[in-house]
């Protein structure tokens, strides 16, 4: 997907979500803000232009997670968190990726093999690695960040809310996460920001409640849907079954 | 720190570094197996008696100096360039069948060292001693790259394709040899038909001489690749969002790789699957991590060859077998038990 005149900011302390449907463009976008792919234009992190800093730079200030990561080696659990650690493992280091591993519910598996997880679990081990990457989120008064491309889309419920969590104290700490979103519900669940994009262009980019409009999704996702708040709090998106 | 390392379930580290030990101890005790074992029946405790008094025979001082010696050390040599090359390979194309033997490189740089020893020459005198070692080189970086550049799409390196890629490499350069042996005169084609074989018999401190330039840089260097390779068990994508140097990691691969297989395949011709079964057993026994899977293939690729070479020598004596019929005797089993046991080395 190609993307036009998209601009999208993200702050410090904030989870944005970028939604849309299948195909707008959401991928390619943080694609670019991992510098994974080339763009015309301009990606700058903390005040640094992507295109000019060392992979090593980018990576003490963001974690990226990918949609998914397949292992070439049996690895057990423990060994996968410790990449994103990179070399020269100290004791507290050692203790850090078992922290991580505990903070996505995955303590007692240290010893696992990787690949004899279920695609769940693989998942949150992978979080854990990224987590262990930017584990303080706010280093040396700079905010770090999370990238995560669709981080619940093989959990059930009760993990989907686990990592939503995670990734919103990560923020509620001062750093900043940006995570693509296929859940409308999540992102308005946990979501302080939201871009909307359709077809390579950005529709909205706001407040969940500004963005998350019947106008704006059923526009987006070409089909009818109700954005329903109910009293006590949150917001629930009932998509429609007639076409527009 | 190691301490508390080892407390952490999961954690192989220690269990590699004390492997590494066990293995420097298995390589002294296959040495000494090696220089004793020979058809000209001198032992090791004659030959140390004989040095320590100062009355070495002078026929067992050659056969010692001259022959078993430099056999020995170009077992090791050659044994730890295979497994290294092997290791770095599989860690660069995510794959554990990824040997240099299986998917052409070998092939390749067989097919530089006959273009060398037939067309020698014709190239510039200053090239010279080293134009077989130095060919040999160059086709299999050539072919790895090549490989390299067919198999991986957009940061996946497809194994089928790497295979198939392979095979057609290996009947490439088969054919080439063969074009090469139709022009060679008798004194090149009896140079020629050692390649077919793969063997140390022809072993000599020359040929050490030519094999230590290439070889022990790469052995010594390739460590420096571990956290590089051990982040592309990941995935090229993953690999660069921990802030690797994905392009210099696998340029230096590809070259480690090429000077590892070139300069073995020159001195001894092709001797395969010492590459897929040193990694993989190392892997079984104390996990996929580069920081202790490469200097531990180092040795465990020598012991292995060397204890090759022994049964190569012992089992028709006096005459001996060709070593890359004995690792392909070996070796052939194992990687079809890789094979059937996908389970646990991730997606092929």
């Amino acid at each position: 997907m190609i993307l036009h005149g998209v601009s999208f900011d993200a702050r410090p302390g904030h989870l944005t979500a970028i939604v849309g449907p299948n195909g707008s463009g959401k991928t390619t976008l943080m694609r670019a803000i991992t510098a994974e792919t080339p763009f015309d234009g301009h990606v700058a992190m903390n005040g640094t232009d992507i295109a000019s800093a060392k992979p090593w730079q980018l990576a003490a200030i963001r974690a990226v997670l990918p949609q998914a990561t397949p292992l070439a080696f049996p690895f057990t659990v423990i060994e996968v968190v410790r990449l994103g650690l990179g070399s020269g493992i100290s004791a507290a280091r050692g203790h850090l990726a078992q922290q991580a591993l505990a903070r996505v519910g995955l303590q007692g598996y240290e010893g696992r093999m990787y690949q004899d997880l279920s695609g769940g679990e693989q998942q949150r081990a992978q979080l854990a690695r990224v987590l262990a990457q930017v584990w303080e989120p706010v280093l040396d008064g700079q905010p770090r960040w999370l990238l995560l491309d669709e981080p619940v889309s093989s959990l059930d419920i009760g993990h989907q809310l686990i990592v939503m969590q995670i990734a919103r104290d990560f923020a509620d700490a001062g750093g900043g996460v940006v995570a693509v979103m296929h859940d409308l519900n999540l992102t308005a669940m946990f979501a302080d920001r939201v871009a909307l994009l359709a077809e390579g262009r950005m529709v909205a980019q706001g407040t969940p409640a500004g963005v998350l409009t019947d106008a704006n999704l059923s526009c987006a996702y070409r089909c009818r849907v109700r954005v329903n708040t109910p009293p006590d709090a949150g917001t629930w998106l009932v998509p429609h079954a007639a076409s527009v | 720190m190691v301490a508390i390392a080892g407390c952490i379930p999961g954690d192989r580290s220690d269990r590699a570094r004390r492997l590494f030990f066990w293995l420097l101890a298995g390589l002294a005790a296959v040495a000494v197996l090696s220089v004793g074992t020979g058809a000209s029946g001198v032992s090791v405790m004659d030959a140390a008696q004989g040095w320590l008094a100062g009355n070495l025979d002078p026929r067992d001082e050659l056969v010692l100096m001259s022959i078993r010696l430099p056999r020995l050390a170009l077992g090791m040599l050659i044994g730890a360039a295979l497994a290294v090359s092997g290791a770095v390979m599989q860690g660069l194309f995510r794959n554990p069948l990824a040997d240099p033997g299986v998917v052409g490189v070998g092939a390749g740089a067989s097919l530089g060292a006959v273009f060398a020893i037939v067309l020698g020459g014709m190239l510039p005198a200053w090239v010279g001693q080293h134009t077989v070692s130095f060919m040999a080189f160059a086709g299999a970086g050539g072919s790895t790259l090549l490989l390299y550049r067919v198999a991986t799409r957009s940061g996946r390196t497809s194994v089928a394709t790497m295979l198939l890629a392979g095979i057609a490499l290996g009947a490439l350069a088969a054919a080439m040899v063969g074009v090469m042996t139709y022009m060679a005169d008798d004194r090149q084609l009896r140079d020629l038909t050692f390649w077919g074989m793969g063997s140390l018999a022809g072993a000599s401190w020359a040929k050490v001489g030519a094999a230590i330039p290439l070889i022990l840089p790469a052995i010594l260097l390739s460590p420096l690749l571990a956290r590089g390779l051990n982040g592309l068990a990941l995935g090229e994508a993953a690999a660069g969002h921990m802030g690797l140097p994905v392009q210099r990691i696998k340029l230096l691969a590809i070259l480690a790789v090429a000077a590892a297989t070139g300069a073995s395949v020159a001195v001894s011709g092709g001797i395969g699957f010492i590459g897929i079964v040193v990694p993989h057993l190392l892997r079984l026994g104390s996990g996929p991590d580069h920081r202790w899977l490469l200097p531990n293939a180092a040795v465990l690729g020598a012991v292995l060859l060397c204890l090759a070479d022994i049964v190569a020598r012992m089992i028709v004596a006096p005459a001996e077998l060709p070593i890359g019929i004995v690792t392909a005797i070996l070796g052939a089993p194992v990687f079809l038990w890789i094979l059937l046991s996908r389970k646990g080395v991730g997606a092929l």
